[in-house]
């Protein structure tokens, strides 16, 4: 009989089972698999911002030692671009440009690392040698490598066909309330910020194998992707035509993603199209340089608000223009992050009655960007918290009390905001009060002045965050413009023996599924989670999915888990209703048994589940043998984390470097399956927040070069360039998926920034410092205190 | 093509290299030893940490040819021969300080190293500053200070277990 004894459920803070294979070296990443008669693909990428190609000449690469092929964008007639995955119309109902992302440049390149050629040879080595033997011609355009270059008038065209660089021209809201909020209010507050660019950087570089069989016409994929289904369907259907029976794409043991391995990219594409030319596995491996000019970025939005308030403090209205650089093409998800994970969360955690928002988004000659971390929801949520603070500073209001003033209170759930959304559920007053009194907000003078003392300038900044997770329900994505649904699908196979077997469309890649998920079983089947492999990453094994992203994975992976443990739990009591010669509905199930209700008659999941496959004594005309579900779970609407964060910074006058000394984080992700694993979500996304604020950001020049091309010139968080993160939770359920969850990938992305950026104000306060754009270097701060006098 | 002899995780190997390979190739490619990982273009992110003759490197900035004679142990060879983890491994497990996993070995190999020429112990500001030269993405470091510092009692003996180092 199945017992779980100790408690690995819901809630458990249970070690992780997949800890064992990463600690000892034996994880399987894309780049240790090796196939026999594997080759090595080195792509030739353009060292030009903007250029047209008028001719390349691979000949005397060809001849080079071990070199098995070399192809251009002449090789792949035939073959489809890059898809988009979501279509946005402008403000006139029209669709957005929507120009070609060819696999390989045809006759023009559009951004430095835009890949021009491939070479295939016996070893990496070879490949790169024969590479640097390739002559392109190229005649150098001029370059539109920011928003405000591409959009002056007269600018070169990133796209022929797309005049003004304008990838779309939307809006949300409604703009006749907002003006008419604005004419009758006591204050105004003007802000304006730039959302710095980033690029995610997850430490494992991507990386993809293809392999051939030409007995069955088999094509197989190993890359280093968060959602391998997709990657099939998108590759398969508009890149390279083949069909989803003959496509298998696997996605191992991944190193980290945070949205950047969502993408389906042209490195995919070459080496599945490669392999089969060929007729021998064919892999390709970036380095980091590489990376950094082929990964999508994040953020790179220029904003300006304004915010209307009466004369108590509370928000009348919200006017909001962005312009979103999209970069060079459009990557899968790029057009939605600016308008639909961003403007829809202009609301925040308050009340604000009318809000209008209008983006702009932009091609210049950059690498695509996309979502990263958080995706829309840290620019919006960077935005609304400087602001509050912001107009707090000039109306005089205290901050934290023009935040209560206008939350949304916990009665006023569900609240359905003026941009779209409606909120199930929280409770922004109790995660504030938690977090002020986790931080000591109100002993913080008493730090400041001992800091002073010591020469140090001392600030606290607060953020008090929503955001909209759980992507996403199908029919609502579809008529906002997602081609494709955001369901997820889940598999229960409960073994002869009573083991189980859990197949899931989500992906992971750091976040622990295999032991949260697995929790989830223990919780409801009573299995042990030692009994339990949960399975991932392999269209070959796995019926569907739409992938890890967008916090995503338990709300509605999660869920499908539960709904598929609902039919299981559901056959079981028949097939146990008939081996105890009971009625069905007289039979309950708790924690792997199942009881006859009022009498010790009993029997185990184990030994429902052997009746079901040695069906000797079972109800045959009315039952498949068997047992094994699977359900497709679609979420009823987005989830809503939310919470406060307090950051409490010190600044060395001399250096003008910031140190972040204290930062508390209370936040609201629903129900907690494994706090320790939450706990750990959180901490990396809020590393990844204070990275944005404090270190992080990819710099072009004005000819398009990347000059934050490595991780010498683009500064990642290091060990000492953070300090403990205190994490708490303040629970209320999501009302509307099976398990209360809510998600908690994204939230320290999210909250952290401006809780850093407030922080940071309040310590230069005295210098009469009212912004400073991120990341707040040493550089920036030491001119401001070098430029003032107090 | 020349040929190093060198020994991997107490196995002896002789292998033909070119001028140019380096040593996380030879671990990588010819010992296929994957444990090891490459996260950047070079010695930024750590990934890559073994021990050569008792020390932490960065084998994706040594030239195999630099290992003549030399002792190499990677992440494949830190826990006993019987399976044991290292206390190291160990402490990663308990204060969950690995997410993805792809840091995590030239982390756990730097973290050894840099507590073993640390006997006097660590704090939690010399933790940090002695990881300056590994990058994480996913924890934020907040874990992997922890378990080092649980891993330096009981590597120095200061401790019999983790569970007691957490008292």
């Amino acid at each position: 009989m199945n017992v779980v004894t100790p408690f690995e459920g819901i809630g458990a803070r249970v070690k992780r089972k997949e800890d064992l294979r990463f600690l000892s070296g034996r994880g399987q990443y894309t780049d240790d698999i090796n196939r026999p008669g594997q080759t090595y693909a080195f792509i030739l990428r353009s060292p030009h911002a903007h250029a047209r190609i008028a001719g390349i000449d691979t000949s005397r690469a060809a001849a080079m030692p071990g070199v098995v092929g070399v192809f251009t964008s002449a090789d792949l007639a035939g073959i489809g671009g890059l898809p988009c995955g979501w279509q946005i119309h402008n403000k006139d109902g029209t669709p957005m440009a929507e120009p070609k992302h060819p696999v390989l440049a045809e006759g023009k390149v559009r951004h430095v690392g835009d890949p021009v050629a491939v070479v295939v040879a016996e070893t990496r080595a070879q490949a790169r040698d024969a590479a640097e033997a390739i002559t392109v011609d190229y005649e150098v355009l001029p370059a539109v490598a920011s928003m405000a270059a591409a959009l002056a008038p007269g600018a070169p065209l990133v796209h022929e066909g797309v005049p003004g660089n304008i990838c779309y021209d939307w809006h949300i809201g409604d703009a006749a309330a907002v003006e008419a909020a604005f004419a009758r209010a006591a204050h105004r507050v003007t802000f304006e910020t730039t959302n710095n660019r980033l690029v995610p950087n997850a430490m494992e570089p991507r990386c993809a194998v293809g392999e051939y069989d030409a007995a069955t016409g088999e094509h197989t994929l190993y890359t280093t992707s968060q959602n391998p289904h997709v990657i099939r369907l998108l590759m398969g259907a508009f890149v390279l035509n083949i069909p989803e029976a003959k496509l298998r794409v696997v996605a191992p043991d991944v190193g980290g993603g945070f949205g950047s391995k969502i993408y389906h990219y042209a490195e995919e594409a070459i080496v599945t199209w490669a392999a089969a030319r060929l007729g021998r596995p064919v892999k390709w491996t970036a380095d980091r340089t590489e990376a950094f000019m082929s990964d999508a970025h994040g953020r790179d939005h220029v904003t300006r608000a304004e915010l209307a308030l009466d004369a108590e403090g509370r928000f009348l209205a919200l006017k909001v223009s962005t312009r979103a650089n999209m970069g060079a093409y459009l990557s899968t998800f790029a057009p939605c992050v600016p308008t639909y994970l961003y403007a829809t969360l202009l609301a925040g955690v308050y009340t604000t009655p009318a809000i209008y928002a209008e983006v702009k988004a932009v091609f210049t000659n950059t690498v695509p960007v996309d979502a990263y971390r958080g995706a829309g929801r840290p620019e919006a949520t960077f935005l609304l918290e400087r602001l509050v603070d912001v107009a707090a500073r000039q109306c005089g209001f205290d901050r934290v009390e023009l935040r209560r003033k206008n939350f949304i209170r916990p009665e006023q759930f569900p609240y359905q905001t003026p941009v779209a959304l409606q909120y199930d559920s929280g409770n922004y007053h109790a995660t504030l009060d938690q977090a002020l009194a986790a931080a000591d907000w109100a002993g913080f003078e008493a730090r400041r002045a001992e800091a002073k003392a010591r020469g140090r300038l001392r600030g606290i900044g607060p953020s008090t965050y929503i955001e909209a997770c759980g992507i996403a329900p199908s029919a609502v994505v579809g008529s906002l413009g997602a081609r494709a649904g955001l369901y997820e699908v889940g598999t229960i196979r409960v073994h002869p023996t009573g083991s189980v077997t859990v197949l899931t469309g989500a992906h992971s890649h750091g976040q622990g599924h295999e032991t949260t998920f697995a929790q989830l079983v223990a919780d409801k089947l009573g299995v042990p989670i030692a009994k339990v492999e949960v399975v991932h990453g392999d269209t070959a094994k796995v019926p569907f999915g739409m992938g890890t992203y967008g916090s995503r994975s338990l709300a509605v992976g999660g869920s499908a888990m539960d709904r598929a443990m609902d039919k299981i739990i559901a056959k079981g009591k028949k097939i146990a209703a008939h081996l105890m010669e009971a009625s069905v509905e007289d039979i309950e199930f708790e924690r792997g048994i199942f009881r006859v209700a009022g009498t010790d008659k009993a029997k185990s999941l184990a030994e429902i589940s052997l009746a079901a496959y040695v069906p000797h004594n079972y109800p045959i005309e009315e039952l498949e043998p068997g047992l094994e579900e699977t359900a497709f779970y679609d979420p009823k609407n987005f989830t809503y984390p939310g919470g406060c964060h307090v950051a409490e910074v010190e600044i060395e006058p001399e250096t003008g470097r910031v140190h972040l000394v204290n930062f508390t984080a209370v936040d609201d992700v629903g129900r907690v399956i494994n706090p320790m694993i939450v706990e750990g979500q959180v901490q990396g996304g809020v590393a990844q927040g204070v990275g944005q604020a404090l270190l992080e950001g990819c710099v072009y020049d004005e000819e398009g070069q990347l000059l934050s091309g490595s991780m010498l010139d683009y500064a990642m968080p290091r060990a000492d360039d953070l300090a403990p993160v205190s994490v708490a939770t303040h629970t209320t359920l999501c009302t509307h998926n099976p398990l209360g969850v809510k998600g908690c990938g994204e939230v320290g992305a999210i909250g952290a920034p401006p809780a850093v950026i407030n922080a940071v104000v309040d310590a230069l306060r005295d210098w009469g410092v009212t912004h400073i754009e991120m990341p707040a270097t040493p550089q920036k701060i030491w001119s401001i205190i070098q430029g003032r006098t107090r | 093509m020349p040929q190093v002899t060198l020994t991997v995780n107490g196995k002896q190997h002789t292998v033909e290299v070119e001028g140019r390979t380096l040593l996380v190739e030879l671990l990588r490619e010819k010992l296929r030893l994957t444990g090891t990982h490459v996260g950047c273009d070079p010695s930024q992110c750590g990934a890559c940490v073994v021990h050569v003759n008792g020390d932490s490197v960065k084998s994706c900035t040594t030239l195999a040819v630099m290992c003549e004679g030399a002792q190499v142990t990677t992440i494949e060879g830190l826990a006993a021969p019987d399976g044991t983890l290292h206390p190291m491994q160990e402490a990663f497990r308990e204060y969950h300080a690995l997410q993805c996993g792809f840091c995590t070995p030239g982390m756990v190999m730097s973290a050894v190293d840099l507590v073993r020429k640390n006997p006097q112990g660590l704090s939690e500001k010399e933790i940090r500053e002695g990881l300056e030269g590994n990058l994480c993405r996913c924890t934020g470091y907040h874990n992997i200070v922890k378990a080092i510092a649980a891993a330096q009692e009981v590597m120095h003996g200061r401790r019999a277990s983790l569970a007691a180092a957490a008292e």
